[in-house]
């Protein structure tokens, strides 16, 4: 064995930063972070827009800003992060677990740990997710990618540009690219409503008057070395595409903007179980895999929208993993936890009788007057009303003093009565 | 006058409905907080947005330093200040909070680094 920890934390993005700090705030000394870039902070480096940090710091900031604060706590603290590393494997070792890491500078290692924090952070759905026919020409590629291009490297993808899917991404890139001198000529967007934040809307699209097509889609690629041209067909009532409205939009370059799937090649590896809505590990209250002693925590176990709430959910990751590694497993009878009416998903899929937790949700379908509701059998744990409830904005409440013999927690929408 | 808004200060994204006169905000409803009412103002008689971009960076580890306006400009110049960002260069370390164009556009506002790059 080359290193022993109490605490090994994959990735020192947000998720993974926050989790660290957590589990040194509640008494845990020996901590390594692996990252596998050159330096930490992940994803925010290129999110160069502003936007970030309004609930966690109180102002707005920029990706790198927030990055850079919380890079300084960890620094402050002396949490080691060695970058420049990949983690190969995670393996049980009576009982602590062994992760084989391979880095650039030192080859293979092995490092013994009693936790381990999954915080790898999501990736980008590819034109291989969504099968879109044509050719397979190059400047097709995904928004993150354009983004790293852009704002890292400082390299233009193309000047005519045409954006699949408005999530947020694609929307900061719309507005990015146009600043640096290209054209986006559209967004088309599969649903009838945005993938992204409404003031993405207005200050990405409407800002440059970039036409955003909603219930459209691609239906074909062509070009031959250089993608040439979509072409764009709107939706009928069947979802199907209707080729006699279609139009054709001559572009060098077609970002893709998606959705994002948690990064879980590692967890599978090791044997953690994973949600098939979210992609990312089935976790219990405490953030715990089915694998005792791997936690996971930020766009590894769900795909946030927001990256204030990547750290809150990573602190309280790291506090839990903190105690495990104090006191052991968590006894208790655990409750279910599933979605109801208008619940796409819920998260953790179970919570431990007599502790507290907090679930996640995302809806299924945009919706005005709505209460959400979480009842373990006739006792409701939580309601609140909300104006407004989107697919794109996820929503977090805690629970507690849930009844000993429940027998699951719902939770559910239910329309508001109007009076 | 009338018209819709939707309120770009935080990801919550009021939809406001607005009335105002050649001069002043008469009403603005839906936003459910103050800065709701502020952006209105602004919106309606002079919009302004924070514009982020890179500058060329020398002597750092990587090649660009990202950077942002130190408060709202004109949204007619966000184009001129990303140009006015693309024409220079600057030099390694600089710190987070640095100013690296002053008074860009004779706007009164500052553009300032965005992250803390040390000499490699």
């Amino acid at each position: 064995m080359d290193k022993t920890v109490e605490a090994l934390v994959i990735g020192s993005g947000p998720a993974g930063m926050a989790a660290a700090l957590a589990l040194k705030e509640n008494g845990i000394n020996e901590i390594l972070i692996v990252e596998r870039e050159d330096a930490p902070g992940g994803i925010l480096l290129q999110c160069i827009h502003n936007g970030f940090g309004l609930h966690r710091f109180n102002e707005e900031l920029t990706g790198p800003e927030y990055a850079e604060r919380y890079i300084n706590l960890v620094k402050d603290k002396k949490i080691e992060i060695l970058s420049g590393t990949c983690a190969l494997d995670i393996v049980d070792d009576g009982d602590s677990k062994k992760a084989i890491l391979l880095s650039e500078e030192k080859g293979l290692l092995e490092v013994s740990a009693k936790v381990v924090i999954l915080a790898m952070g999501c990736r980008e759905r590819n034109r291989g997710n969504i099968a879109i026919p044509g050719t397979r020409p190059a400047g097709i590629m995904t928004a993150g990618l354009a983004q790293k291009m852009v704002n890292k490297s400082g390299y233009i993808p193309g000047r005519e540009i045409v954006i699949l899917g408005s999530g947020d991404i694609g929307l900061i890139m719309a507005r990015r690219l146009t600043l640096e001198g290209a054209r986006v000529k559209a967004v088309v967007e599969i649903q009838s409503y945005p993938g992204g934040l409404n003031r993405n809307i207005v200050q990405c699209l409407n800002d440059f008057h970039i036409p955003l097509y909603l219930s459209h889609t691609i239906t074909k690629i062509s070009g031959d070395r250089r993608i040439s041209s979509v072409e764009i067909a709107p939706l009928g009532e069947s979802r199907e595409p209707q080729n006699e409205k279609s139009f054709t939009l001559a572009c060098d370059t077609l970002l893709l903007s998606v959705g994002l799937i948690p990064e879980n090649e590692l967890s599978l590896k090791a044997g953690v179980i994973l949600d098939k809505v979210t992609g990312g590990p089935v976790v219990d209250s405490n953030l715990m895999t089915s694998v005792p002693g791997i936690f996971a925590c930020g766009n590894v176990l769900q795909v946030h929208d927001l990256v204030d709430w990547v750290s809150e959910e990573s602190a309280y990751c790291g506090k839990a993993a903190a105690s495990y590694v104090r006191n052991g497993l968590l006894k208790g009878r655990e409750i279910p936890v599933k979605p109801g009416n208008m619940v796409r998903y819920t998260l953790p899929a179970k919570v431990i009788a007599g502790t507290e937790a907090v679930i996640s949700l995302r809806p299924m379908a945009p919706a005005q007057n709505m209460s959400i509701i979480a009842k373990a059998g006739e006792k409701i744990l939580y309601k609140k009303k909300e104006k407004k409830i989107f697919p794109s904005i996820m929503l977090r409440f805690p629970v507690k003093d849930m009844p000993e013999d429940a027998g699951c927690i719902e939770v559910f929408f239910s329309a508001e009565d109007k009076k | 006058m009338k018209q819709e808004l939707i309120c770009i200060n935080c990801p919550m994204g009021c939809n406001m409905e607005v009335e105002y006169d050649e001069k002043n905000i008469i009403s603005v409803k839906g936003n459910t907080c103050k800065n709701g009412v502020k952006y209105a103002e602004k919106e309606v008689f002079n919009p302004e947005r924070i514009v982020t971009t890179t500058v060329s960076i020398s002597g750092a580890s990587v090649p660009l330093l990202p950077v942002k306006t130190l408060g709202g400009i004109p949204k007619e110049l966000c184009k001129k200040v990303v140009e006015a960002a693309s024409a220079i260069q600057v030099c390694a370390p600089v710190r987070v909070g640095d100013i690296i164009i002053k008074n860009i556009l004779d706007t009164g506002i500052n553009l300032v680094a965005s992250r803390s790059l040390d000499k490699a």
